[in-house]
């Protein structure tokens, strides 16, 4: 590689290191503007809506994540196993969330689900349900591609026949032999799932959900400016947290799932 | 004991036919190879006993029971894969006492069993390692401990030693041969070694194509095979073109020196050009006993293959624009084997016994395929 070309790349990693770290570091200087500077971070902490919103997200995504699993293990599994062909259609309909918008899907959840012959919208329960069944939707793109790539890393057919040739049914195979086995490809999809859950607006804010990111936005116009941009920060960090937790578990996993060959 | 009974077996896949006309009748306890190149339906046929794939037509009968149309997970049969196919996330221990899990037998029993048959495969101890802590060979030990665990009526191995270095794989299928005496399991094995389906089977079913071209015992494979592919694709062969001079008294011409073979030949005609084939062992340095065929040459090269040595005589030089015939000898490569010089005259000689006639020869599809075969 030539020097020039060397210093091209650098040129590059500088300014989108700057680009990405800017907004942060702008953030973080107008977060401390309050007095006292740590106002901001010991505000939100001791707003008792910071907790039940973050809660309320966290529940969601968790219940988002684990639908997802139940819909699209097996979805995934049948694919690769029987329907090699349907796998384009079945990508297709993953990849739709990018092209319909939130506010379009929620408008769409809202006038379907609103009155007769199902009405969700008219409790709290239903409204979180309905939520929950938006972010399902959402999650698609990240759920399916993780666990697709996990199952393509793994030999599914031979041990799913291994696994019927010893006695075990459908549903025994995936519990106890697939879904061990792509432990961190789902791991992945659910951490990206979450992140996009906690910090999700339009859907929650539309359904009138007490969520994180409704409150995020409230936090500046109502209550104080510099608070909103702690939790901002704040949010930022814990997404780095997580992401570091996929990393550290992904090195554990790998270790474990490698077949060695002949030696 | 017949056991394991496959009748009229066809599977098609669209258009395309993978097995035919597949008849199969299993002994209790006895071990039967699939052999053939890629693509001839072999692996077909044994998942189709395993039951991952359903026939088109046919039935599957184990001890007398009718299995064509039950799940997999309903057979029990017992199976190892190339691919080894152990559960990456389970221990050795895990992997073996999965199917007994399943069978919901006490915990107890469960280990018991396990090291049983660690101690069958000679991993006693290491029930506690995870797949990829094992080398290949070892691996599909596990395997075959496995598929053992549940005691299956049928043992099924796709291909299990293709996967490992020729070492193993020797020492492996001793093995795997010992543990099935040992069991006295009903075991179908396909491969397309041929070194491994002989040494391993009772019986050999040859495939080609979707359909069965010989079942027989290594031994009548090898000696008596009864195509052309057979005898081309088991062990190697001088196939030769040779001129009918009587078929009922078997002679026969070889750029004009006569032989003659055991069997008299039915409905060829004199001056028909027919492809003799001849194993290289069979044949031998000097004029042989009295009855033998002898051949005289001039020798064209000399292989030195390890414990063989393999010459090579021309017995001239084509007749009617046919390339010169070659006939190709094996024999035991002694301290004091005397071996002749190249391009010097010789003769060799081979019982009638030795020889057989595979048919008219031909052009085009079979003469391709004998040319692989040729030595």
């Amino acid at each position: 590689m030539s020097r020039r070309f060397r210093a091209f790349w650098w040129l590059i990693f500088i300014l989108a290191a700057v680009y990405f770290f800017l907004p942060l570091f702008g953030t973080f200087v107008f977060s401390i503007r309050a007095k006292p500077p740590t106002a901001g971070y010991t505000g939100f902490l001791s707003n008792e809506r910071f907790y039940t919103t973050l809660a309320y997200s966290f529940v969601v995504g968790i219940l988002t994540i684990v639908i997802s699993v139940l819909i699209l293990v097996p979805t995934a599994f049948w694919v690769r196993l029987r329907m090699p062909r349907a796998r384009p259609f079945v990508e297709f309909v993953t990849l739709l969330p990018f092209v319909v918008p939130p506010i379009v899907l929620v408008f769409g959840l809202i006038s379907t689900y609103s009155g007769p012959p199902i009405s969700l919208t008219s409790t709290d329960l239903g409204s979180s349900a309905l939520l929950v069944a938006a972010y399902v939707i959402l999650s698609f793109p990240y759920m399916y591609r993780a666990i697709d790539t996990g199952m393509r890393s793994i030999d599914i057919r031979s041990l799913t026949e291994a696994s019927q040739s010893l006695g075990a049914g459908w549903v025994r195979i995936l519990w106890q032999i697939i879904l061990p086995n792509i432990r961190v490809a789902i791991l992945s999809g659910a951490f990206l799932t979450l992140a996009i859950v906690v910090g999700e607006f339009t859907i929650a804010n539309m359904l009138a959900r007490p969520a994180f990111a409704p409150y995020l936005a409230i936090l500046g116009d109502e209550v104080d400016p510099y608070q909103q941009a702690a939790v901002a920060l704040v949010a930022f960090g814990l997404t780095w947290i997580a992401m570091g937790f996929i990393s550290l578990l992904g090195r554990g996993g790998r270790a474990k799932i490698q077949i060695g060959g002949a030696r | 004991m017949t056991f394991l009974v496959l009748s009229g077996i066809q599977k098609r896949f669209g258009e395309t036919v993978a097995v035919e006309n597949f008849d199969l009748v299993a002994e209790r306890g006895e071990f039967v190879s699939f052999l053939g190149p890629s693509g001839c339906g072999k692996t077909t046929t044994l998942r189709m006993i395993a039951g991952f794939e359903g026939p088109t037509a046919g039935t599957i009968t184990v001890d007398g029971i009718d299995i064509t149309h039950q799940a997999p997970n309903r057979r029990n049969v017992g199976m190892v894969f190339q691919s080894y196919a152990l559960f990456p996330n389970m221990t050795v221990a895990g992997n073996i006492g999965f199917g007994l899990k399943i069978r919901k037998r006490p915990k107890a029993a469960i280990a018991a069993r396990v090291n049983e048959l660690l101690e069958l495969i000679h991993l006693e101890g290491r029930g506690d390692r995870y797949p990829f802590q094992l080398s290949g060979g070892q691996q599909q030990r596990v395997a075959l401990a496995r598929a053992l665990a549940i005691e299956p009526q049928v043992l099924l191995l796709d291909e299990p030693l293709s996967a490992l270095d020729a070492k193993i794989r020797i020492v492996l299928r001793t093995e795997i041969r010992a543990i099935q005496r040992q069991l006295g399991i009903t075991t179908v094995y396909v491969t397309h070694d041929q070194e491994e389906a002989l040494s391993l089977s009772d019986r050999v079913v040859v495939m080609s194509e979707g359909r069965i071209e010989q079942i027989g015992t290594p031994s009548e494979i090898y000696n008596f095979p009864s195509t052309a592919f057979v005898a081309s694709f088991v062990g190697t062969l001088n196939l030769v073109t040779a001129a009918v001079i009587d078929a009922g008294s078997g002679r026969l011409s070889l750029e004009g020196q006569e032989v003659r073979t055991a069997k008299a030949l039915t409905d060829v005609p004199p001056d028909k050009l027919v492809t003799l084939a001849l194993r290289p062992e069979g044949v031998a340095m000097g004029e042989g006993e009295p009855g033998s065929n002898r051949l005289n040459g001039v020798v064209e090269d000399i292989n030195f293959l390890g414990s063989i040595v393999r010459i090579r005589l021309r017995l001239g030089d084509g007749i009617d624009g046919r390339p010169p015939t070659v006939i190709a000898l094996d024999t035991f490569n002694e301290p004091h084997l005397r071996v002749p010089d190249v391009g010097a005259q010789a003769s060799v000689s081979f019982p009638p016994e030795a020889s057989f006639v595979l048919g008219a020869a031909r052009d085009g599809a079979l003469a391709s395929a004998e040319v692989g075969a040729e030595v």
